[in-house]
């Protein structure tokens, strides 16, 4: 019971604002994380957002014509381009702005899309509208594959997971590679609000999420939506899966500001096993204990390099003289 | 007051568009079209345009990021040829299908492979069926003025569909004509600020690009289609405007010494001019050529064709565009599924010149119309020129 | 604005497939998915919110005395409300 409370302000939710931005009707699955990811982003961003979104889940169970969950203005156009979208919307609202034809109001432009649509075939775009210096945040809703099209292998799928393009078998452990590491990416792109989160810390990502909406100019999150269709896991256990992520030290929880490194949360003083978090979800069922050893080494990794920057990192305000 | 200037049409191509005062422009560099990005670029820098000019990082985010700038209700603008037009090939459709206003410059030039730089048809052929308005300009002047009228004809309420305007690569991108050039003053009065039907914006929200499902997708698909029949009433509209504020004319088929002729040519672009210049030959000679410059490609003027070639005896379709596999070249076809069920038909030939940039002169015209004159056809169409 | 009948006409649906009514999802009652719903023991129950903060539908609502139940025609019996109530004020009954 203990795991359940930790890291949790128990009557605060009764301070989340009321409206609900995403309206229930949607056709997401039972349990689904990144629904409810998305319905906490809105809480957080408030009705002076344009949201672009990127083709995938909840793009496809959100709005089937001529019905809409979206209460907040919202386009989508293709897969890889929700960051390009995002760019022009958010170039328009300041020209437009500037010539007097809309409000004088600071309306901001939340781009999110897939891990797929994120990592994989929309990185361009991202790249693109982060470097160019666009005020807006792009959100990406991480459930570890293509979960739309049917569970497919992205480059965000963890070492052994078996996906339908890199499934497990006699000659196959699965998908081979670890996590690209967005964030670092993101970082490298010097924005100047990079953050890591998760729907079961739904504080820590809302705060986030108006860190990110403070920010004059790009900003980034990457949230971890735990998908129990796609991980084969029971769909009441989705905030548990997150919450087990976090502990394990798989996904740590940390934003990096101004090129500063700090971890968000308090991370237990010993990392929970692999073990607790790999057995519950079908898609790691097939997992032997050596290779549980190579995914606990490769997680360990990419957390002990986190560890690192947030030990030594300077800010670039400082490096800059 | 207008006034008469000496520039590189790409050049005015960009002028023109500043004129119209575009809120975003997105554009990726491709030769040939690149000097129009570029010198909005220039002029934006230099104060004389108000506008966010987005240097993006491909084509596809260019289109993107012009579709939703044009959601949110900006007036939008960029310029591609080529590989840049298939590289944001996936985008082309869903903007008429949004009913969002895009206007794009196209500087044609051939699609690869194998890499070629250079003129001809093969890229706005590739895209021709997805929706958007198609315009061809024969010169300096004409790229000008379809500029400004494409803004016009895009937005308009009873249009609301993205506009190509096409100048053949190098041929007219990168050659300096004498034009004129409207002034601000004509053209805010030609052209107001656009009023788009719907606008991304939180005090009426909305949803665009919504999922079509089955039993919706058919409607979505035949009111786009309906919108670009219907945007032809408009179009003609725009031009009478412009005839009458600038007393340049503008038709979907415009006729060279047409009327009387025995054999009758039909190009698009500014290839069409060298072909005037073989007509003015050949009627020397006696021989009674004709000339149809075909100005609007979508919609399709079908009336105006069918007027067009009625009486005459021998009608040369000319292409620059391969359709592989297919019985003629693009624009061919197009015409003969257009004359199949009149109860006169000229004979017609189909020449595809000029590919990849190859030089076409008055002689090969000239030729051209006497091989028509012989006779049918030994084929259905002919790639003119090639060695072998 | 009139009312317009589904399946909509080619001249009656919106340009472009815009949808105006934001939120007219509600219109798709969810609430024939599920196989289980959740029961709320006001006895146990802290009226702490996390039920209403961690359901993906938006469903759970707070009652006048500051109690929570979940609107049964949205409701996709996730029992993600139940796995978090802390105090065990959830219970998931067959539906």
């Amino acid at each position: 019971m203990k795991g359940i409370i930790e890291n949790f302000d128990l009557f605060a939710p009764k301070l989340v604002d009321k409206e609900e931005y995403y309206a229930s009707g949607h056709r997401a699955c039972q349990g689904c994380g990144e629904a409810l990811a998305i319905r906490l982003m809105c809480k957080a961003l408030g009705k002076d957002t344009v949201v672009t979104n990127a083709t995938g889940c909840m793009e496809v169970t959100a709005t089937p014509y001529p019905t809409t969950a979206w209460k907040l203005p919202w386009i989508h156009v293709a897969f890889p381009n929700s960051a390009a979208v995002g760019s022009g919307v958010e170039s328009a609202l300041k020209v437009l702005r500037r010539k007097g034809r809309i409000a004088d109001r600071d309306i901001k432009v939340v781009s999110i899309g897939g891990d797929g649509a994120s990592f994989d075939i929309g990185i361009q775009a991202i790249s693109g509208a982060m470097e160019r210096g666009h005020n807006m945040i792009y959100i990406v809703y991480d459930n570890e594959a293509y979960m739309n099209t049917g569970i497919q292998r992205s480059s965000a799928t963890p070492f052994g997971a078996s996906t339908t393009t890199q499934p497990a078998g006699k000659e196959s452990v699965g998908n081979k590679t670890w996590k690209k590491n967005m964030a670092e990416i993101m970082v490298a792109h010097r924005v100047p609000y990079v953050a890591t989160a998760c729907h079961s810390y739904p504080f820590d990502f809302m705060n986030k999420v108006k860190k990110a909406r403070k920010v004059n100019g790009p900003a980034f999150i990457h949230c971890l939506a735990v998908c129990p269709t796609g991980w084969r896991c029971p769909s009441d256990a989705c905030i548990k899966m997150g919450r087990l992520a976090v502990e394990t030290g798989i996904f740590p929880l940390y934003e990096v500001e101004d090129g500063k490194y700090k971890m968000t949360i308090e991370m237990p003083k010993k990392l929970r096993p692999m073990e607790d978090y790999l057995k519950p979800q079908g898609r790691f069922r097939h997992l032997k204990p050596d290779e549980i050893e190579i995914f606990r080494g490769m997680a360990m990794l990419e957390y002990n390099k986190v560890l690192e920057r947030i030990k030594h990192s300077k800010s670039w305000s400082e490096m800059k003289s | 007051m207008s006034k008469r200037i000496g520039m590189e049409i790409a050049m005015a191509a960009a002028e023109a568009v500043a004129l119209c005062r575009p809120d975003v422009i997105a554009a990726y560099p491709i030769t040939p079209n690149t000097h129009i990005p570029e010198h909005l670029s220039e002029i934006v820098a230099e104060g004389r345009l108000d506008c966010e000019y987005l240097p993006v990082e491909s084509e596809h985010s260019a289109l993107s990021a012009c579709t939703g700038a044009s959601g949110a209700g900006a007036r939008v603008f960029t310029a591609t040829s080529s590989q840049g037009l298939l590289y944001m090939g996936e985008i082309v459709p869903i903007v008429p299908s949004m009913r969002l206003p895009v206007i794009m410059c196209l500087g044609n030039r051939a699609i690869s492979g194998p890499i070629n730089i250079w003129n001809d048809h093969s890229d706005v052929m590739a895209v021709r069926d997805m929706g958007w308005i198609s315009m061809f300009a024969s010169n300096g002047q004409e790229t000008i003025d379809m500029v400004i009228q494409a803004f016009k004809i895009g937005e308009h309420a009873d249009v609301m569909l993205p506009v190509f305007v096409n100048l053949d690569g190098f041929q007219l991108t990168h050659v300096v004509e004498a034009m004129i050039m409207p002034d601000q003053e004509e053209v805010d009065k030609f052209l107001p600020p656009r009023k788009p039907f719907a606008a991304l914006h939180p005090d009426n929200v909305v949803s665009m690009g919504t999922l079509g499902l089955p039993d919706i997708y058919n409607e979505a698909k035949k009111a786009v289609d309906e919108a670009m029949i219907n945007s032809k009433k408009v179009i003609l509209e725009v031009w009478k405007e412009w005839e009458k504020m600038f007393g340049r004319k503008y038709e979907p088929i415009m006729g060279y010494k047409a009327k009387d002729a025995d054999v009758l040519m039909m190009t698009m672009g500014s290839i069409g001019e060298t072909a005037q210049a073989a007509v003015d030959e050949l009627r020397k000679e006696g021989f009674k050529a004709g000339l149809l410059d075909l100005k609007l490609f979508r919609p399709f003027p079908v009336d105006d064709l069918k007027k067009a070639v009625k009486g005459v005896k021998s009608f040369i379709v000319i292409d620059r565009a391969v359709m592989h596999g297919g019985p003629v070249a693009p624009v061919c076809a197009e015409v003969k599924s257009i004359l199949y069920d009149e109860p006169v038909r000229p004979v017609i030939s189909n020449e595809i010149i000029g590919l990849g940039g190859r030089d076409v002169r008055v002689e090969d015209f000239m030729n051209m119309f006497k091989k028509a004159a012989k006779g049918k056809p030994e084929r259905a169409y002919e790639i003119y020129g090639v060695r072998g | 604005m009139t009312e317009k009948k589904w399946p909509e006409t080619w001249q009656n649906v919106n340009p472009g497939l815009m949808i105006f009514k934001a939120g007219s999802s509600r219109s798709y009652l969810t609430g024939g998915w599920r196989a289980q719903k959740p029961i709320w023991d006001n006895t146990k129950c802290i009226k702490c919110g996390v039920c209403y903060l961690f359901c993906p539908e938006a469903c759970i609502t707070e009652d006048a005395e500051g109690y929570f139940t979940a609107d049964l025609n949205y409701c996709k019996g996730c029992g993600i409300c139940y796995h978090e109530c802390w105090p065990r004020a959830i219970k998931m009954v067959e539906d």
